[in-house]
């Protein structure tokens, strides 16, 4: 799987201005709804969601990169969109680092393995120090596609 | 005492989720309780198995063989903790870690 498969380049957030773990993932979901990819009645139902996964064990994988997720019935497939904090957000990360980059993942309910695919996809191009300092260091919404582009194309990753 | 022979053992990924966030997370919190070198290894693809990162780039699906191995003081009772882990399918809900670290120590 591809980042262009499950990456809405609309709601991609360069910029994040929240400072804690439950504002980041607020502006993220608010930034799927702007692109429409998710209905904006069911906003709160999906915040909620993707909290109550965290209390399970937090999504920080290391290296400064989270996965919030959930399962949720409004969607018909897996969406997913990008943020970048420049400070970063405590996420109770197992490394104890920062958050800076964020990749929120919504899937249909009956979809478990696409949404194996993806984190395999984002771990293994992350694993890649180049693409992850780069990543982090981008300040613009160009930047982050032009990364995610080159890092479908194999750029990254051998 | 420490060993320079690394030990093995293989499992099968049993839960139908596959290696996802969680069982990653589990497996890694394990894993980090032992001194053992601890890597996993996926169709001839090594990896450290105490990177959350690392595991979930594998992207094992439910089927999936891995092969655990471990080398160093308590190699034998780090992979009783881990191949019971996955054994039992992470037991999402009601996986109690510790249990399963002290079970392994003491057998």
């Amino acid at each position: 799987m591809k980042f262009s498969d499950f990456v809405n380049n609309k709601a991609i957030k360069s910029q994040l201005t929240a400072e804690d773990k439950e504002g980041v993932i607020y502006e993220m979901v608010a930034a799927l709804v702007e692109a429409e990819e998710l209905p904006a009645e069911d906003t709160d139902s999906i915040i909620k969601a993707i909290l109550k996964r965290e209390e399970l064990g937090s999504t920080g994988i290391g290296r400064g990169v989270a996965v919030p997720h959930t399962k949720h019935p409004s969607v018909d497939r897996l969406v997913g969109s990008v943020g970048i904090s420049n400070d970063g957000v405590d996420f109770n990360s197992l490394d104890g680092d920062k958050v800076q980059l964020l990749f929120l993942l919504i899937s249909p309910p009956d979809r478990p393995s696409d949404h194996l695919r993806a984190l395999e996809n984002i771990s293994r191009q992350l694993r890649d120090d180049t693409f992850c300092r780069f990543l982090k260091q981008s300040k613009t919404v160009t930047d982050i596609r032009q990364l995610l582009e080159e890092a479908d194309n194999n750029q990254f990753v051998s | 005492m420490m060993s320079t022979k690394p030990s093995l053992r293989t499992v099968t990924v049993s839960n139908p989720q596959g290696l996802h966030a969680r069982p990653v997370d589990l497996f890694v919190k394990i894993a980090l309780q032992f001194e053992s070198k601890i890597q996993l290894v996926k169709d001839g693809e090594r990896v450290d198995g105490k990177s959350i990162l690392a595991i979930l780039a594998l992207g094992a699906q439910q089927g999936t063989q891995l092969a655990i191995e471990a080398i160093g003081s308590d190699a034998e009772v780090a992979l009783d903790a881990l191949v019971t882990l996955v054994e039992q399918g992470f037991n999402e809900e009601d996986v109690d870690q510790q249990q399963i670290v002290d079970n392994s120590k003491s057998s």
